[in-house]
């Protein structure tokens, strides 16, 4: 199952490496990344692959959205299914 | 990949502009919980609504966390109550609306619906036995809802069951009065009822659907006005375009959770339903959608107008997005449930003879409104009839949920909370139509119901 992890907030030293980190901690693959830094507005989105992950979704989301606040950051996961719905014909 | 762009508008769209799933809806055929004794009828309800749906909240909170798109309720609907407590020996219905109310709660669903009677041509002793408990029932149960098919474009217009109904709305008000008449906001009166409406509180599941189903109620006017913004003072065409592609994205958001909803209970998809319900949160309006679009006010001159270009180009966008569309699928007016609407009433600009109008063109009726606690039951049925009258010549849904709240005068407010939100009472026409509602009998059908 493929998903799309967002991370949006004040860019900062460190911010690919964390969420990086995190992501293979739970053996969460990344298939592609980018990210773009606007007026110090920082937007990273990546397509991963959680079909081996090691934890429940639930669970991913929770942590991701904790290590997050952390930093003072929005970092969600939401499967990928919801943006081709929405945006492919 | 998908485009950044795309992402992050989706994203925008639930975060600033709530976006999201009004409701999952499951509906579920009572027609096998018949017994003539009333005790063992309310226990085969109980059991079935608690079998069919324990699955429900658990798994739409899991497509919520999944997909990250707020699902604001689940809900049951059941088979109009009419119909299964017809073939029990009781003089009573209440203790049919605990036991769907019990297994609700069971569950952990917000609302139940289905406490039910299609009465659109004649009434059956069981239908008068069940409007006649309405009252009750919704006084002693928590989330129970109601409603009555009083007319059809087939059938007329029941004006003995419009005369029943407007003396119901009053006597549940006033079973209510300590909640301020809260037991008239679970209670509809419709004409051209659908039988797979998801929205409460008019949900029920209707005799022609299957043995279970899953219905799906997605919402957005916010997000409708967020791009409408972006069109400011261009032409119509534009607005019912960005209308269109706007209604397009929001119906695929909800397929795409009905179907996964559908397959994870095992239950099979009904429909979508895309109404533009609004919610007492700021930015989720209908009223102020139509503002936008250029009217000072809501409820000013060329108010029908804007809705009517609103209601159909989300129709229209939906269609495109799935082959199952259906249910009401259009923009609600409640006015207490909206911020723009309650504003625009408040102000004395808002008229409940504009809202009548405004419903010859939206998808139900005149909703969640406030009336003087004195109004007569008379005159809530002339109400009644005056909208079934449109919803029956029109050939579409129409409802009447008013609420004549108890010791309220016009200017006096009404505070649900919740999406139910707050009421300002609205003055009716004094002048009698009792004369008229004591002829009875029916409003025969319209020529144009003569179509084989």
């Amino acid at each position: 199952m493929r998903a799309i992890v967002t991370v949006i907030g004040k860019d900062q030293v460190g911010i690919i490496a964390a969420v990086c980190a995190l992501l293979s901690e739970k053996n969460v693959n990344v298939l592609d990344i980018s990210q773009t830094v606007l007026q110090e507005y920082f937007t990273m989105i990546m397509l991963v692959d959680v079909s081996a992950a090691t934890v429940p979704f639930a669970r991913l989301r929770e942590e991701l959205a904790a290590a997050g606040q952390e930093r003072g950051l929005d970092i969600r996961i939401q499967r990928e299914d919801i943006f081709d719905a929405m945006h492919r014909i | 990949m998908l485009n950044n762009k795309d992402i992050l508008s989706t994203i925008h769209m639930i975060d600033q502009e709530h976006l999201d799933v009004r409701t999952i809806t499951m509906g579920v055929s009572l027609l096998d919980c018949c017994d003539p004794d009333p005790k063992a009828a309310c226990r085969k309800i109980y059991d079935k609504i608690t079998t069919s749906a324990r699955n429900l909240v658990r798994v739409g909170e899991d497509i919520e966390a999944e997909f990250g798109i707020p699902i604001v309720n689940k809900r049951i609907s059941v088979t109009p109550m009419a119909l299964v407590a017809g073939a029990s020996n009781c003089p009573d219905y209440v203790p049919f609306a605990r036991a769907m109310d019990e297994a609700a709660k069971a569950v952990g669903v917000n609302f139940i619906g289905g406490f039910s009677a299609l009465v659109q041509k004649g009434m059956t002793a069981a239908d008068r036995k069940l409007i006649a408990s309405i009252p009750e029932a919704l006084a002693v149960t928590d989330v129970v809802c109601s409603s009555v098919n009083v007319g059809s474009t087939r059938a007329g217009i029941n004006m003995d069951a419009v005369g029943l109904m407007g003396e119901t709305v009053k006597a549940a008000a006033e079973r209510t009065a300590d909640r301020g008449g809260f037991g008239c906001a679970k209670l509809v009166v419709f004409c051209n009822a659908v039988e797979d409406n998801p929205f409460m509180a008019g949900a029920f599941h209707g005799v022609g659907e299957a043995e279970r189903v899953i219905n799906v109620g997605v919402s957005g006017p916010g997000v409708v006005h967020h791009a409408l913004k972006k069109v400011r003072g261009q032409p119509f065409d534009v607005v019912a375009e960005t209308v269109k592609k706007t209604a397009f994205q929001v119906t695929r958001m909800g397929q795409l959770v009905a179907r996964e909803a559908s397959a994870r209970l095992g239950v099979p998809f009904g429909i979508v339903d895309l109404s533009l319900a609004p919610t007492p949160a700021i930015g989720d309006s209908v009223a102020r959608i139509l503002e936008e679009m250029g009217l000072e006010t809501c409820g000013t001159h060329g108010t029908t107008a804007a809705l009517a270009l609103l209601n159909d180009a989300v129709k229209k966008g939906g269609v495109m997005a799935s082959s199952s569309v259906g249910g009401l699928s259009g923009a609600f007016i409640p006015v207490s449930e909206d911020e723009g609407m309650i504003a625009a009433a408040r102000s004395g600009v808002l008229t409940l003879d504009k809202l009548e109008a405004m419903t010859c063109v939206c998808s139900v009726g005149l909703d969640m409104i406030a009336v003087p606690g004195d109004t007569p039951a008379s005159t809530i049925a002339a109400i009644i009839a005056d909208e079934a009258a449109i919803g029956m010549i029109n050939q579409k849904t129409t409802a009447v949920r008013l609420i004549p709240a108890p010791g309220k005068q016009v200017g006096d407010t009404v505070e649900f909370g919740g999406l139910l939100g707050s009421a300002p009472v609205m003055p009716v026409h004094p002048q009698s139509a009792e004369a008229f509602i004591a002829r009875g009998g029916r409003i025969p059908a319209p020529m144009h119901s003569l179509k084989n």
